[in-house]
């Protein structure tokens, strides 16, 4: 694997592989010594033109256990308002000699320019592109679900007939995006729930369902309740009337919660805003995922890390 | 074309007579951990642990693994190499004489490599070497404690190891060269 | 000057003639017999049409000189067969008083590769909130005609409505761009399946709809003429469509680019393809072919649009809008309407000369090639075959679309007042052509 820039265009074996390296690397979490020599002389660049304390720190200890070098570049601003262009920023990397770049940034597309730009040959990471995608999160959450279902007998597997419901504000989610084309390829079903305001105008090519509805959605007693951040800055946009109104129609409170057979996970990718779109009460129950899929984003890290920068031939 | 050097009953017959050397050497079973190298290491070393089981009654011991993939010197070389699990034995590795077990011994890079990999897991006593093949070419100064059959060959000959539980056979053969 | 014949051209009419060059005049055409002195040019194969007139072309001088000059933007347009250019009003100062567009015309006329026409900003400094000096500028030397917000919408209704009836003392016209802005804040591409999935903010059809269905009802309201720049959708062919069948005075131009490319293109994130408007989809592009064929889309304009290589290498969301166009127009016309059947060669002349010199009230321009004209017109060779390259760009910027592509036809001469600005498919030197210029005026 040259580059991880989307889940659209892994296909099953590359993301069941990698979910497998994952298992790997989580093993190595429970050791003793908690690092492998791997990426030894490797140096990997965390380029973050956004804030992003949770996950550039995950993909610093992703290379740090893989012995690679880590250099965390924050750019945080635009290029424009910068006045440093991305191919400036790309063109000191490669004299630094970064053999792999994470990169996150608020433009959608920026992972796939500095890939193909031909500015750098160091293999790119995408950690969230503005509303496109943030692929090693789905992985992650896929990876979560996974455990959950199968334990340790997960390697090989997908997610075969597994039903996922995504709640929140699609349109701007480039986590709803890597999950819609990841959980097709690893053959789950999803449903995303949204006000209509907070869906791309058309969803006829996704391979998902939309509603309207969350309580009908949860009636059908899903596998996984995957809830979204709402961003502070879309109560001002006129998406929705008010905070009340949205965690009123939206979240997921302590009745709706009630209402889940206890197998039901309930996913988030944080941070969370409680009382908002999730109850303490679902957040801090048994059946939250919340801190596996903080300690699992490192593994399946890891494994990216490690397909990304370990083969010298293609 | 493929020439066969150990048919079954040689294998099986090797696999034997390394068990009953690993017991000799170790006087018994206690404090030994056998670990197998995937991929062909791993089944080797389960057989070698049943047999174990089979000459001293009594015993209960279980081969683990140990992937040493992510300990190779060779990574940026070589295209992505899939990693695959380690298991090891419920006790650990501290204080234990632990008998790697492979399928071909030749570079000795992979066994350089289990050495980095153990390392990670614990402290053991003494680490033994057990293979089916030792082809020569050493690039490393290790040699085998336990070795099915040493099979001198040249560099551009091929040897393939097949074992029963992953190719449905078990046989040794050569190929290429001249 | 010595004449010049072009022998056995075929007429946009597909008749074949020889033409007669002399005193910057179309002096006959016929059969002509041979004439000592005179230069002949072997036309076989190749259709003569009068001169391209662009209606929408920005030339980004003064103010913008390292993406653009009024001397490279007209060399852009000879090279593609241009003989005159209407320019926008946004430059840097804008050209929103007379001593700009008189400065932009005179530079033009100097420089000698086309004419030069420069259009006024409906509102001072293109900020949308009063009235530039429309009057002063129609009555300078410059005789500006044309006045547009290019690059914004004149979105103030009433600010539109008056702008509408103001222009109607100087025969004018206001080109609208038309974008409805709150609908539009920070779009990055159209609007539809593709741009949830690229995670790129979506452009809306219907903000470009709903101002030009409020457009033609004010332009009928107060009777002025309205023209319409770069048509996108389906449904504003449908609006303009209607205000025809109404008999509302509104005039509307489509893009080259608009008829060949489609938003499929942006998948790559490849910022030579964000313009605004966007690139919109299959279904669009043959609403607006067919549009043009029925005649619904008066003409076809390029909306040259030059930016540094800076404005183009970055993220999607930073990269500037637009395309240059002059070079490449006519090939990919001919791609788009003329190898479909959409389109004949006498159609060609009608969209992209004829009419658009006739919205813009431009004299000496878009004239049927026949004696007694001024001899502004390009010879084309419809059988070539090209991969689009940087050799093919004349201008000061790369930022084409079509590099890489095959496109059909190629511009092998062209003539502005009587003079060959190209000659054999190759752009005559700066200094011969202002030479020539200046002994066209005296």
């Amino acid at each position: 694997m040259r580059h991880l820039l989307s889940t659209k265009a892994l296909t099953r074996d590359e993301a069941i592989g990698l979910l497998d390296i994952a298992e790997d690397m989580a093993a190595v979490q429970e050791r003793e010594v908690k690092k492998l020599p791997t990426l030894r002389g490797k140096t990997v660049v965390n380029l973050f033109f956004e804030d992003s304390t949770r996950t550039r720190i995950s993909f610093e200890a992703a290379a740090k256990r893989l012995s690679a070098d880590v250099i965390n570049f924050s750019a945080k601003g635009s290029s424009v308002s910068k006045g440093e262009s991305l191919k400036d920023t790309a063109q000191t990397l490669q004299a630094m000699g970064a053999d792999g770049v994470v990169i996150r940034h608020p433009a959608s597309g920026a992972p796939h320019l500095l890939a193909t730009s031909g500015w750098i040959d160091a293999g790119v990471v995408n950690a969230g592109d503005g509303t496109h995608e943030h692929p090693t999160q789905a992985l992650l959450d896929a990876f979560t679900m996974r455990r959950r279902i199968h334990g340790a007998a997960a390697r090989g597997k997908g997610l075969d007939g597994i039903r996922v419901v995504i709640v929140g504000d699609i349109l701007h989610s480039r986590v709803a995006r890597s999950n819609v084309w990841l959980l097709e390829t690893l053959g789950a079903e999803t449903t995303l729930v949204a006000p209509p305001t907070l869906v791309p105008v058309d969803t006829a090519g996704w391979p998902a369902q939309i509603s309207h509805d969350l309580d009908a959605s949860l009636a059908e007693h899903p596998d996984v309740v995957m809830m979204l951040r709402i961003q502070a800055e879309r109560m001002h946009g006129a998406f929705f009337p008010d905070s009340r109104e949205y965690s009123r129609l939206w979240g997921l409170d302590d009745g709706r919660f009630a209402q889940l057979p206890a197998t039901t996970m309930v996913m988030h990718p944080g941070p969370m805003n409680r009382g908002l779109e999730i109850a303490a009460a679902a957040a801090d129950s048994p059946q939250s995922t919340v801190r596996e899929q903080v300690a699992n984003g490192v593994s399946v890290r890891m494994a990216a890390l490690y397909l990304l920068l370990s083969g010298g031939l293609d | 074309m493929a020439r066969t050097v150990l048919n079954q009953a040689d294998v099986q017959r090797a696999l034997t007579r390394i068990s009953h050397e690993i017991l000799e050497s170790n006087r018994g079973s206690s404090d030994l951990v056998i670990l197998g190298i995937p991929t062909r290491g791993v089944d080797l070393a389960r057989r070698i642990a049943a047999e174990i089981r089979r000459i001293e009654p009594g015993s209960t011991i279980e081969a683990g693994s140990l992937d040493v993939t992510m300990y190779r010197d060779d990574l940026a070389r070589t295209t992505t190499r899939t990693p695959h699990p380690t298991e090891l034995p419920a006790g650990g590795i501290d204080g234990k004489t632990v008998v790697l077990v492979d399928d071909v011994l030749y570079s000795g890079r992979t066994i350089r490599a289990a050495f980095d990999a153990l390392a990670d897991f614990g402290r053991a006593r003494a680490v033994r070497l057990a293979v089916l093949v030792d082809r020569g070419h050493r690039e490393f100064p290790i040699r085998a404690d336990f070795v099915g059959k040493n099979l001198p060959s040249s560099t551009d000959e091929r040897i393939n190891v097949r074992v029963a539980a992953i190719d449905g056979e078990d046989a040794v053969t050569i190929e290429g060269g001249r | 000057m010595a004449a010049t014949i072009i022998r056995g051209a075929t007429l946009p009419d597909g008749t074949r003639a020889d033409l007669k060059l002399e005193g910057g005049l179309i002096a006959e055409v016929g059969s002509i017999a041979g004439a000592s002195g005179a230069e002949t040019i072997d036309a076989d194969g190749l259709i003569a049409l009068p001169g391209l007139v662009d209606l929408h072309t920005h030339l980004r001088e003064p103010g913008y000189e390292a993406s653009e000059t009024i001397l490279t933007g007209t060399q852009a347009a000879a090279a593609g067969g241009y003989t005159a250019v209407f320019a926008m009003a946004n430059t840097y100062p804008v050209a929103d008083t007379a001593g700009v567009v008189e400065q932009e015309a005179r530079i033009g006329r100097a420089a000698g590769y086309a004419t030069v026409q420069p259009i006024g900003a409906v509102t001072v400094g293109l900020k949308g909130e009063r009235l530039a000096e429309i009057g002063a500028m129609a009555a300078s030397q410059a005789n500006v005609r044309v006045f547009s917000d290019d690059g914004f919408c004149v979105f103030d209704p009433l600010l539109m409505r008056r702008a509408l009836e103001y222009v109607k003392a100087f025969d004018g016209v206001v080109a609208q761009h038309a974008q409805e802005p709150r609908l539009t804040q920070g779009a990055q591409m159209n609007e539809g399946a593709l741009s949830g999935e690229l995670g790129l903010a979506g452009w809306p059809a219907v903000a470009e709809e709903s101002i030009i269905a409020r457009d033609v009802l004010l332009a009928e309201h107060v009777g002025s003429r309205l023209h319409i720049c770069h048509l996108s959708t389906a449904g504003s062919v449908e609006v303009v469509r209607w205000a025809k069948a109404r008999g509302i005075a509104v005039t509307a131009e489509v893009t080259p680019h608009h008829l060949l490319l489609t938003e499929d293109l942006i998948a790559g994130y490849d910022a030579r393809f964000k313009v605004n408007p966007p690139l919109r989809t299959a279904e669009d592009v043959q609403a607006l072919r067919e549009a043009v064929a029925d005649g619904t889309i008066d003409i076809v304009a390029t909306d040259h649009a030059p930016h540094p290589l800076e404005a183009k290498e970055v993220e999607w969301d930073a990269a500037a809008n637009g395309m240059v166009g002059l070079e490449s127009a006519l090939s990919v016309v001919q791609a788009a309407l003329v190898e479909p059947g959409h389109l004949d060669w006498a159609g060609v002349a009608r969209v992209m000369s004829a009419t658009p010199a006739r919205i813009g009230r431009l004299a000496g321009q878009g004239a049927d090639l026949v004696a007694g004209v001024p001899a502004e017109l390009t010879l084309v060779d419809p059988a070539a075959s090209r991969e689009f390259g940087l050799g093919d760009l004349r201008g000061r910027s790369v930022n084409s679309p079509y590099l890489g592509r095959t496109l059909p036809g190629a511009v092998v001469h062209t003539f502005h007042q009587g003079y060959a600005t190209v000659r054999d498919g190759a752009l005559r030197p700066a200094d011969e052509i202002a030479a020539l210029a200046a002994g066209s005026e005296r």
